[in-house]
């Protein structure tokens, strides 16, 4: 008897080398487990029932002594990565129907190295949202209180592995689309290092700030993970050599606290933040106060050069060479009609915010403005990392929300406060489970989030299996 | 302040066709987006900081051997919503 909620991806691996199971009937088990839980979380848009094929290869690979560390591991994939031939919906009516034509690389890496996917995981709409709300296939729910949200945008990812539904899950971060749904549902989501990952096959929303990444249940299997996908593609340009960064050795690791950012969070989230802070003192880190004065303009440069890229990303969805067509009685009103029919409200307010940044009379104001204010967070950012290894916020300002509570954008931009500078910057960072906190009835699981300098991921999961072991 | 004759302006530059009823919530919506993240034009930065973007290089594949002709033209135009004879179908630009 397979009991998917006791695996682990390092544990599996271990005892489908050890042929405790097969990876077939891991599969199945998993298969059979989501068939009857999934509707319940709504994790999956679409599940692979034809992914025991995947697992067969695994088993031979196993049985020539050819398996690796994902060999046989059921992995669900995020609703915007390509596998070829296989729908890819990006959660949008615009991409209901689409088949991918290629494998992202990602999924080759993963294919390689004979992984199984399970199914295709829910998401805001092209990935705009904090909370899955925006899904044009209903919302995920939390698997810890399936009143609340999973948090976004790849919350049907976290919620997989947060519900044993997934050994693993890729997920796409562009502002925090990873840390917050791990936090959010108690597992850990690592976003690596701009260019650490190949983008190819991603669909696109902000191209200077999207990653893929994992997520999975513990630190170890996230790093185990990363080191799977993370490679230099030749056909992703902004992908780069990995060229590891980490603390010197014979001295304590430094963590770095912007203590002025973190007014106006949640009292309980703060209290429990700074409890985990003095766990990692006594556990032989040196604390420390630093200011990154401009770090609390993030949110505002974010939300200016986010919808200006995605309002150029996204203006290949024409209705003449793939996905959703309305036909007009000329071109630019089969444009029109495409358009407005395909894309859901956050899509289409995101979209005319961009164009609006974009334009002549608001260029200089908001979209140079914008860049100059990135461009000087980084700088702020290079000048903390001479002081400290890490710099530690909450992931979130509250535990999970209640589906349908926040109504207004603004408030639910604000969900991604703490995690969009690291996109900004371009660096990685980890949301990893550091206890709960009481709501209601509920039991929810907050996330402490540490980013490091550009390729400081090993730092990164030196510090997540310290707060694992405190927590 | 964003007008609701500037919405309709932004819809027709993104191909949009906003309805009346979404025309004023989105009016609103943005009108709250634009107040809040306007807080960066109270900033006074120095000249040194240029947009990251411009402190990167492009970076260029070498020219080499093309991919056969047609090699992926049946798997892609499968995606289409109208082909004809290889191509896709797109309806006249020109009145």
């Amino acid at each position: 008897m397979i009991k998917a909620e006791e695996l682990t991806i390092k544990k599996t691996g271990e005892l489908l080398r050890a042929r405790a199971f097969s990876a077939r009937e891991l599969a199945e088990a998993f298969l059979k487990k989501i068939e009857l839980e999934n509707k319940k979380i709504n994790a999956y848009i679409e599940v692979f029932d034809d992914c025991i094929k995947d697992a067969d290869r695994a088993d031979r690979a196993i049985a020539e002594g050819g398996g690796d560390a994902l060999t046989g591991i059921p992995l669900a994939i995020k609703d915007a990565i390509l596998i070829k031939d296989r729908r890819c919906s990006a959660a949008s009516r615009m991409l209901e129907q689409y088949r991918a034509t290629y494998d992202a690389h990602v999924i080759s890496r993963l294919r390689g190295a004979h992984a199984v996917f399970i199914g295709r995981t829910n998401m805001d709409e092209f990935a705009m949202g904090a909370s899955t709300e925006n899904s044009a296939f209903g919302p995920v729910k939390n698997p810890h209180d399936i009143s609340r949200v999973p948090g976004g945008s790849s919350g049907g990812s976290a919620a997989a592995v947060a519900a044993n539904l997934a050994l693993g899950a890729l997920g796409s971060d562009t502002g925090g689309s990873i840390r917050q749904p791990a936090s959010f549902c108690g597992v850990v989501g690592l976003k690596p290092t701009y260019g650490a990952v190949s983008r190819r096959g991603l669909i696109a929303m902000a191209s200077s700030l999207d990653q893929i990444g994992p997520i999975a249940k513990n630190v170890d299997d996230v790093e185990i993970f990363f080191n799977a996908i993370r490679s230099k593609d030749p056909e992703d340009s902004t992908s780069l050599e990995y060229r590891p960064n980490s603390v010197p050795a014979g001295r304590r690791t430094i963590i770095g606290v912007p203590r002025d950012f973190l007014k106006g969070v949640d009292a309980d989230v703060l209290a429990h933040f700074e409890q985990t802070l003095k766990k990692l003192s006594e556990n032989g880190y040196e604390i420390k106060d630093i200011a990154i004065p401009h770090i609390a303009s993030s949110l505002s440069v974010y939300y200016i050069l986010m919808p200006a890229e995605a309002s150029a990303n996204l203006a290949r969805f024409d209705g003449i060479r793939y996905g959703l067509s309305v036909q007009g009685g000329d071109i630019f009103s089969t444009y029109k009609n495409t358009r407005a029919h395909g894309f859901g409200r956050e899509v289409q307010r995101r979209i005319l915010l961009g164009t609006y940044v974009l334009s002549a009379g608001y260029y200089d104001a908001y979209y140079n403005k914008a860049n100059a204010v990135r461009g000087l967070i980084k700088s702020e950012f290079e000048k903390a990392f001479e002081e400290a290894d890490i710099i530690a916020t909450p992931t979130a300002p509250t535990p999970a929300f209640k589906i349908g509570e926040i109504k207004d954008p603004v408030s639910m931009y604000l969900a991604d406060i703490f995690t969009v500078p690291v996109n900004l910057v371009g660096i990685p960072a980890i949301s990893v489970p550091s206890g709960t906190v009481s709501r209601e009835d509920s039991s929810l699981p907050l996330g402490f989030q540490a980013m490091a300098p550009h390729f400081g991921e090993e730092r990164l999961f030196e510090v997540g299996r310290s707060v694992e072991k405190i927590r | 302040m964003i007008t609701r004759k500037e919405i309709d302006h932004l819809a027709e530059l993104a191909r949009i066709d906003v309805s009346e009823k979404d025309r004023d919530s989105l009016t609103d919506d943005l009108e709250s987006i634009l107040a809040y993240v306007s807080e960066i034009n109270t900033l006074h930065i120095g000249e040194k900081t240029g947009s990251p973007i411009e402190r990167h290089l492009n970076v260029m594949r070498p020219d080499g051997e093309p991919h056969v002709p047609g090699l992926f033209s049946e798997d892609i135009l499968r995606e289409a919503p109208e082909t004809e004879e290889g191509y896709f179908k797109v309806q006249k630009i020109l009145p």
